[in-house]
């Protein structure tokens, strides 16, 4: 009989792991570096020298500063009706037993399931059909159809966990519905609701696949970086802006962790 | 002691129109239940099942040769064209590519999934999440640049390879028929890298989620039992992983189905199907082939569903 529990990882166990977080990680930090580089017209490694010029460049751009406005109120709204409409799903999937309630739950999540690309072909016909003018609203209406999930997924998980007997001592001690959402259903959903908008503020932020089809000649700051990887006019100030998009997406993330590290639903692991 | 008198435990009725309002959904649930599933259902099934039903119905139309322009008349002939030696390329091309990104991200996969699981305890352990889920997480794009930068000719890659003398490993590999190419960043090689990267999160996650579950007697019985390490695997560790594994490989397999960015920016010129579609409905204004063709990872999706079902994916995600 054995009395300890085997505890170490095996050297190729180890080594396995390490170099795979290594792989995901190398690349990210790569493009650091190349924020830095004097290097004007290709990708050389090493950089021949470094430089903080690029920031500055990048700052003085306004087509960049249009596309991370736009992008910036595009998030917002669709995070508004991502809350809205995701915590209404998850509390009537949640709360109450009803015909239908699985086809529900398919149907919020289908619009990550399919390929983004048949989201977008198919919103770009539907507006093309219906005479919708490209404009901000369009973006916003394919954002907010894929950012519904993330809030429903947090706010369902939390929901699960919300002993329904806490609504009904609320009730049974005198308070409205009203009274009960604000003083008792609100406070404990709060925190999955907030992890939940953090991250699909950053899944609309960062979107590319559904807004070309939905966007028409506008820039969204990540259809602005793929015009730029296409055809490439100014490559520095496209490391630097690079950087800012990463770190714009690491906060509301990290956020979105340490907001739900302690219950059993992490935020973030699904997209 | 508290007094109690002063302030009722039972708060009594409130009079207004919320109160009432609320007595009104008290009693009849159902009235609220259709009022917390009316707007989320409305925007899911007007706007975006709408549009999905709108798509299909287009790929029944075709394209009129001559004038160009699309003729309402149901019709199997777009789906035909899907058979023509071109298009059907691209669908195979397509799926040999996600099969091969699925089976790659599983291998790479695994070991990480398995150490975060099973032996990473505490701040360990929040590294290992926050590991995965950064690059999960951080911008699809900007991680596309990056290998953009690391696979171009005069890039890290190549410079590694010089450093350590082994250019003519690389040299070798990009000589390859179909799969090499000029340099990494053109070529089918660097299409498979960079998919390989952008979803391996996807694969961890429920990998990882699955090997959790697995209780660590289990594994130790089968060591005292006389099996070796790789007998544990084969026979106990697999089996139990395999549908998180089939979790994740639907992520892996249906994203690199409908993906058309990566192989626009890394790789060689020929098609995937969702650079396919795209090209259909934009510069080629045949947008009853591009329905036809973004029905194809639908269904195959539909197909691969099904399986996945049965193997008790489901549980995993």
């Amino acid at each position: 009989m054995r009395s300890e529990p085997q505890t170490g990882a095996s050297f190729p166990l180890k080594l396995a792991a390490g170099v795979g977080i290594a792989f995901l990680h190398l690349p990210i930090l790569l493009i650091l570096v190349y924020a830095f580089t004097t290097e004007e017209k290709s990708f050389q490694w090493p950089p021949p020298g470094l430089t903080l010029k690029w920031f500055a460049v990048a700052w003085n751009r306004p087509d960049v500063w249009d596309a991370l406005w736009l992008s910036v109120k595009v998030a917002s709204i669709s995070t508004i009706i991502a809350l809205v409409l995701g915590t209404l799903a998850a509390a009537a999937v949640s709360q109450t037993r009803f015909f239908g309630r699985e086809a529900i739950s398919l149907l919020v999540i289908l619009p990550i399931a399919l390929p983004g690309i048949i989201t977008g072909i198919a919103l770009r016909s539907a507006f093309s059909l219906a005479d919708i003018p490209y404009s901000m609203w369009t973006i916003i209406l394919g954002h907010g159809t894929f950012c519904v999930v993330v809030v429903y997924n947090n706010a369902v998980a939390r929901f699960r966990r919300t002993s329904g007997s806490l609504i009904e001592a609320s009730m049974d001690l005198g308070a409205d519905g009203f009274q009960t959402f604000r003083h008792i259903i609100l406070p404990n959903i709060a925190t999955a609701l907030l992890a939940g908008g953090m991250l699909a503020f950053a899944l609309s932020f960062d979107e590319v696949i559904v807004t070309t089809f939905t966007g028409g000649q506008q820039s969204t700051l990540p259809i602005w970086m793929l015009q730029e990887l296409i055809r490439p006019r100014q490559r520095p100030v496209t490391n630097v802006v690079a950087v800012i998009v990463v770190l714009v997406t690491f906060l509301p993330i990290l956020a979105a962790f340490y907001l739900t590290r302690d219950t059993d639903e992490v935020a973030g692991s699904g997209k | 002691m508290t007094d109690f008198t002063a302030t009722p435990a039972i708060r009594p009725r409130r009079d207004g129109v919320a109160s009432r309002l609320s007595d009104l959904f008290w009693r009849r649930p159902q009235l609220l239940l259709f009022l917390m599933l009316t707007p989320p259902l409305l925007w899911l099934g007007i706007i975006y099942v709408g549009s999905l039903l709108a798509l299909l119905l287009q790929s029944f139309f075709a394209i009129d040769d001559f004038s160009g322009l699309v003729t309402y008349e149901f019709t199997l002939d777009t789906y035909r064209q899907l058979l023509h030696p071109a298009n059907f390329d691209i669908i195979l091309r397509t799926l040999t590519m996600a099969i091969a990104v699925t089976l790659a991200s599983a291998v790479i996969a695994f070991p990480i999934a398995y150490y975060a699981a099973r032996y990473a305890k505490g701040r360990w352990k929040a590294f290992f999440y926050l590991g995965v889920m950064m690059p999960l997480w951080s911008s699809y794009l900007v991680k596309i640049y990056a290998w953009k930068l690391i696979l171009a000719k005069e890039g890290i890659v190549t410079w590694v390879f010089a450093k350590l003398h082994l250019s003519f490993l690389l040299d070798g590999l990009l000589a390859l028929p179909v799969i090499g190419g000029n340099s990494l960043s053109i070529s089918y090689i660097g299409t498979f890298i960079v998919f390989v990267y952008i979803w391996l999160p996807y694969m961890i996650l429920p990998t990882q989620a699955a090997l959790e579950r697995v209780p660590v007697t289990l594994v130790e019985a089968s060591g005292d039992l006389g099996a070796t390490p790789d007998q544990t695997f084969r026979t106990v560790l697999l089996p139990l992983a395999l549908p998180g594994l089939v979790a994740g490989s639907i992520f892996t397999f249906s994203l690199t189905l409908g993906d058309y960015i990566i192989p626009q920016i890394i790789g060689s010129s020929r098609l995937f199907i969702g650079q396919a579609v795209y090209a259909q409905q934009g510069t080629a204004g045949n947008v009853p082939l591009a329905a036809a063709f973004s029905v194809v990872p639908i269904v195959i999706m539909g197909i691969y569903l099904t399986i996945a079902k049965r193997m008790g994916a489901f549980d995993a995600l």
